[in-house]
């Protein structure tokens, strides 16, 4: 079985802050991570691949220093990687960038294809169920558990209020949630192999060779007109005082509100 | 691109049961439509929904669209993304709004890209521009960004939108909304994938979306059995408890009553924040609260920031102490 696990780098959004005097983000010193729910993925397909010996592709798109991600993940044990890196993809919304993906995905032909459910900077989700969509296969979201059984799999697909089990038919597209596993660490032993030079293929669009309009920015359907920091709410009342007395202030203010 | 008219909603059933997403969209839609002076449309998907078409018609849609099949009765990608890309075909709308549940963010991507329009995902805020284009506002970087996408050359403009967010419409009696019924051609090879088997979880599930009263706990409540006190007050105030997702992660509280950037955005009347210190990704999903009331030991937490009283206080005091004067009445 050949499985191609898609991985975006992105920055840690838990350490990103706002400067409080210009309101901007601040950005440097943000380390960049394999972003959590597609660790998730990567980690459900060595899985599969303990069991079965199946063949484990990492795909990811982005700068080329997206190539640490890639590396990180054949030290976990992937055995292939590539990185779709071109200047024409830059600027790509969702709809573009499941394009990329998904003509990469069909030079590979794998039977199965897992991404995570969600990156957690553009937190968007789209972009798994969109590649699926380009290359007309089922797929099936927020996945938790994953089974196989020869050229189908039985999953565990959540929902906020139930989760369904449900058999698909390979090939087929999966996005798992980030808690369908716990990750391994980078073996030892393959850090220092993954991080020699030459391990992760480049393609640009050399290879995909994708129309140019349907790239980029021009590509993308969808455009940020602009973006801003949330200002901060103007603060409102502190008080240090005695427990009672703040009592009696959150009484007078619940009345004042009518909640009382 | 100027044939398409009209704000469609995505109507999200489960178990025949309209979800309150679906009601919010429908009070948002309403104001997006009058906007830009269109109709605003439902589009019910579903087994046996005539009920349901009578429950949505309150809400006033002037026009209905539904595709009544057994192969819709449970959510499976292929039959719904076939049936809601029909729909949008036959209608032509402008804009198309869904829900961002685990459904709807599964649906829209697939509809999205086989109409090759442009979706935003999660918004929390939309609006119309003098240009008559959708504005769709959405947070970023967790949290941290706020950014304002446009669907420029694409129609329809197609968003998801953050459950708990929008006002719901209001009901209106003899509101009489048009019914088409629209045809759809399923085939086995559509339910490509089996469901052997679906478990609704937690029937009695608390929706602290829906609260008008929240007391929230952080880390700073110090223990669970601190946590008591939470749900005194509370009972009190006829609200529900609610938390951070360091609190969830201490296994104080269950996850479905996080708030934040990876929990649920709530905007309740009164929020009552407990021992937090008011991190970005827990501001980011309760900022909207109507009244927020903060207790915290440090005076320069970042939760007195956003709150509307600030207590600089130990909870495990204050709160007991409150308790006891609600408790006199």
């Amino acid at each position: 079985m050949k499985i191609v696990v898609c991985v975006k780098q992105v920055p840690n959004t838990a350490d990103v802050k706002i400067d409080p005097n210009t309101g901007t983000m601040i950005r440097e010193g943000v380390e960049s991570i394999i972003n959590p729910d597609d660790l998730g993925g990567l980690e459900a397909a060595l899985r599969i691949k303990d069991q079965t010996e199946a063949e484990v592709i990492a795909l990811s798109m982005g700068p080329k220093q997206a190539d640490k991600a890639l590396r990180e993940c054949l030290a976990m044990g992937a055995d292939k990687a590539i990185l779709l890196s071109d200047r024409a993809f830059a600027g790509a919304d969702t709809w573009v960038t499941s394009l990329v993906l998904s003509k990469a995905i069909s030079l590979v032909h794998p039977d199965l294809i897992i991404a995570g459910r969600q990156a957690i900077d553009g937190d968007t989700a789209q972009v798994g169920p969109q590649i699926a969509e380009h290359l007309d296969v089922p797929s099936v979201a927020y996945v938790s558990k994953i089974r196989t059984n020869k050229d189908q799999l039985v999953v565990r697909r959540e929902f906020e209020d139930r989760y369904q089990s449900v058999r698909v038919h390979m090939p087929c597209l999966l996005t798992v949630v980030k808690e369908i596993n716990t990750p391994r660490y980078m073996r030892v032993n393959k850090i220092f192999d993954a991080f020699k030079d030459g391990l992760v293929e480049v393609w640009d669009n050399m290879t995909l060779k994708i129309n140019s309009d349907q790239l980029g920015l021009k590509g993308s359907p969808t455009k940020v007109k602009k973006s801003y920091t949330k200002g901060v709410k103007s603060a409102g009342k502190v008080f240090d005082v005695s427990a009672n007395e703040a009592v009696q202030i959150i009484i007078d203010k619940l009345k004042e509100n009518y909640i009382l | 691109m100027k044939n398409n008219k009209g704000v469609l909603i995505f109507i999200e059933q489960r178990d025949q049961i309209i979800q309150n997403v679906a009601i919010e969209l429908l009070g948002e839609g309403k104001k997006l439509a009058q906007k830009l002076t269109v109709p605003l449309m439902a589009c019910v998907l579903g087994k046996k929904i005539n009920p349901l078409i009578e429950e949505v018609n309150q809400y006033g849609p002037d026009e209905i669209y539904f595709v009544d099949d057994p192969i819709l009765e449970s959510y499976v990608n292929e039959p719904y993304t076939k049936a809601l890309t029909r729909v949008i075909q036959e209608v032509k709308p402008e804009i198309v709004l869904i829900g961002a549940t685990s459904l709807g963010r599964d649906l829209a991507p697939r509809v999205s890209s086989r109409l090759h329009t442009g979706l935003t995902a999660d918004c929390t805020s939309l609006d119309i521009d003098d240009k008559g284009q959708l504005l769709m506002t959405r947070p970023a970087f967790g949290g941290n960004l706020m950014a304002t996408i446009v669907c420029a050359d694409h129609r329809p403009q197609m968003s998801t939108v953050r459950p708990g967010v929008m006002v719901k419409a209001q009901v209106s009696d003899n509101h009489r909304a048009i019914v088409n019924c629209v045809d759809v051609q399923f085939n086995s090879s559509d339910m490509n994938v089996d469901i052997i088997e679906e478990i609704r979880q937690s029937k009695n599930k608390i929706n602290i979306e829906d609260a008008h009263v929240l007391i929230s706990a952080g880390r700073g409540v110090g223990s669970k059995k601190n946590m008591k006190h939470i749900e005194t007050l509370a009972n009190h105030l006829t609200g529900q408890v609610s938390g951070t997702r360091a609190v969830v992660e201490n296994g104080w509280l269950d996850k479905e009553r996080q708030v934040g950037q990876t929990g649920k955005t709530v905007r309740p009347d009164l929020y009552v924040a407990c021992g937090i210190s008011g991190a970005i990704q827990h501001v980011s999903g309760m900022e909207d609260s109507g009244l927020i009331i903060a207790i915290n030991k440090n005076p320069s937490a970042a939760i007195f920031d956003v709150a509307d009283i600030g207590i600089v206080g130990d909870g495990s005091k204050v709160i007991p102490a409150l308790n006891k004067q609600l408790g006199k009445k």
